[in-house]
């Protein structure tokens, strides 16, 4: 049974071998000057202006939980894909409940607003 | 054991070796063709060592010189920066995207003396979840990248290109739903064995005749993913420089660069492996073919084992070269209209296609 | 699969916990709860459960820690202080020592004392899709409908506080 994950866990390894040796290659083989404008973040010529992280919008979080409560929502459909043919109508009409509770959330959401970016 | 792991290293060389050429022909493919698209030469010279080399073999050169500049470049990190996610960002970009293929069947079955030797690394029969749930974890790779540097910019390609990753990862789960409605499994080699049916005797059972709907909300959310034009907002080459990947240079850039051509390859990989029958020759069963009028062919097993891997790899070309096709067409999405896009069209229609095919089969019984 | 690949698996994740509840630094802390939320889905691959497994890794690791990381960087949340660490907190640390080793010392004269009985083996096909799909659906169907009604109070939830905080 754990012989299937047998080619996962080479497959990692080799995977892990060939991604280091390519994000390493350069801090191998090239040369290390470091200097202080070198070393400078990147604004089109300008020096950089105040502090680096300042806040965002809460939009990328609202779109963090929307994604979860989908995601989950996906998650159950994998199972139920695989049996429906057995369910027959009874699993139908489970899911179709299931989809439109949370289609109802999705609807809410959009016309809330929350979905609109600006 | 030590002869199951020695053909299971196998098998995942090949696989990994046949992702990774794919990228690296990938390369010339994207300069090439862009260059045809666009009515204009594109690169075809690149002076090595200073004209050392006697001949000019076009683009070849080009393709020499670029991995050896890249990776003897100096490796810059930004003042303030965080070293260890700044190794990592690159990593987790590309190494979950590898790992996705030992999943994906890339023949039927090989029988050498006596032993059967199923062509697909790891034989799961959770596959689908497993190549669902790994693209899933280069989303990290974005947004380390971003946040390690530094820097106010990259911050906000990371971020931007880590939401836009999420929005279109529901659509695309959403749509192999359909496929797996059909097919019954989530084995991915039995989805491809179960493609080589016929319809009515004549036309191949490929999971575009069953899905074309799913087929087209995959692909989509699959090019979205990957954050190729029309959907590289979060790259914003105009706006921000490179975003996400500004402040890389040397062999991390290249690592992100590869990262864009691995996903293209993956998304190709498994539209298809559910789509299009994966290796699947139509009319090709194991011994040979079976035509439709009753005609049959006698092949030996090496040929017909040769003849699937060889369509496998032309159909994952066929629909790359697509992608890239698009990307050289279309203009670039805005990031309210990316995201409505997303969120507003792909998942209510991918739900649509959902209910519409779990109707359909209930219905025909 | 022996005792040797279980302790080097029970090694590396207790490894993982550590750094997350040990490392000043938050990203590097959600990074190693990513790194423990993967290594268990691996020991429910061996504990036979394979589609919990996946499951883990495409809702834990793959969504949840996404919005952790989200949070992180929203919240502009930096190093804890070194100075508040070493000074005001020698007592907490000391309470959470001690607190810590009593449980480590109950938890190893409880396995070390009772004996445990060889587990039957599992059922044929237990922990594949299949069968948790036809728990689920069968079984459990009234369950997972509630499941609908609280995603949606999620759902709901976050635009009311999100709307909120915008206003």
């Amino acid at each position: 049974m754990l012989d299937q994950y047998l080619g996962v866990i080479i497959t990692f390894g080799f995977a892990a071998v060939i991604v280091g040796i390519m994000c390493g290659a350069s801090m191998i083989l090239g040369v290390h000057h470091p200097g202080p404008v070198k070393q400078q973040v990147f604004e089109c010529g300008n020096p950089p202006t105040g502090p680096a992280r300042g806040r965002f919008s809460v939009r990328f979080y609202l779109v963090a939980i929307l994604f979860i409560v989908f995601d989950v929502e996906v998650v159950f459909l994998y199972p139920w894909a695989i049996v429906f043919r057995r369910l027959g109508v009874p699993g139908l009409v489970e899911m179709v409940v299931f989809i439109g509770v949370l289609a109802a959330g999705l609807a809410y959401v959009w016309k809330k607003g929350a979905l609109a970016w600006d | 054991m030590w002869a199951d792991a020695a053909i299971a290293a196998v098998k995942s060389l090949v696989m990994l070796l046949l992702a990774l050429n794919l990228t690296v022909l990938l390369l010339w493919v994207e300069r090439k063709g862009s260059a045809l698209i666009q009515d204009r030469i594109g690169a075809n010279r690149a002076n090595i060592f200073g004209g050392i080399l006697p001949f000019n073999l076009g683009i070849v050169n080009t393709l020499i010189a670029d991995p050896i500049k890249m990776f003897t470049k100096e490796d810059v990190i930004p003042a303030g920066a965080d070293k260890l996610l700044h190794f990592f960002g690159p990593f987790l970009a590309v190494f979950p995207v590898l790992v996705t293929f030992a999943a994906v069947p890339f023949g039927d079955v090989l029988v050498i003396g006596g032993r059967e030797i199923n062509l697909q690394v790891a034989e799961l029969n959770v596959g689908i979840l497993y190549v669902l749930a790994m693209p899933g974890l280069s989303v990290y790779g974005v947004v380390l990248g971003g946040w390690a540097t530094n820097s106010r910019w990259s911050l906000l390609g990371a971020i931007r290109g880590s939401a836009q990753m999420i929005s279109y990862e529901i659509a695309m789960g959403l749509g192999l739903i359909g496929a797996i409605l059909v097919f019954g499994t989530l084995d991915l080699q039995a989805i491809a064995r179960a493609q080589g049916a016929t319809i009515w005797g004549v036309i191949p059972a490929w999971g575009i005749i069953y899905q074309p709907l799913g087929f087209l909300i995959f692909l989509v959310a699959g090019i979205a993913e990957t954050k190729r034009v029309p959907f590289d907002l979060p790259e914003g080459e105009s706006e921000l420089t490179s975003g996400y990947f500004t402040e890389y240079s040397g062999s991390k850039q290249a690592t992100y660069m590869m990262s864009d051509f691995a996903e293209i390859v993956v998304v190709s990989a498994l539209a298809t492996t559910l789509f299009f029958g994966a290796w699947q020759v139509p009319y090709l069963a194991r011994d040979g073919f079976h035509f439709p009028g009753g005609f049959a062919l006698a092949l030996p097993q090496v040929v017909v084992v040769v003849m699937q891997v060889a369509s496998f790899v032309l159909k994952v070309l066929i629909l790359c070269c697509f992608q890239i096709l698009v990307r050289w067409s279309l203009p670039r999405y805005r990031y309210d209209q990316l995201m409505d896009l997303g969120w507003k069209t792909l998942l209510p229609l991918a739900l649509a296609n959902v209910l519409i095919t779990a109707i359909v089969i209930v219905l025909a019984g | 699969m022996g005792p040797v690949t279980f302790f080097l698996l029970a090694t590396a994740l207790v490894v993982s916990a550590l750094t997350v509840v040990v490392h000043p630094n938050p990203v590097k802390s959600a990074m190693a709860l990513v790194a423990t939320l993967f290594l268990l889905a691996v020991e429910f691959v061996f504990l036979g459960a394979h589609m919990i497994a996946a499951l883990q890794v495409i809702v834990y690791a793959g969504a949840i820690m996404v919005l952790f990381l989200f949070v992180i960087m929203l919240l502009n949340l930096s190093d804890e202080e070194a100075e508040a660490r070493r000074r005001g907190r020698a007592l907490f640390r000391i309470g959470a020592w001690i607190g810590g080793g009593v449980l480590a010392a109950e938890l190893a004269a409880l396995f070390l004392r009772v004996p445990f009985p060889a587990p039957a083996a599992p059922p044929a096909g237990y922990g594949g899709a299949e069968s948790v799909a036809t728990a689920l659906f069968v079984d459990y169907a009234l369950p997972f409908e509630l499941t609908s009604i609280l995603l949606l109070i999620a759902v709901i939830g976050t635009v009311v506080l999100a709307q909120r905080r915008a206003s």
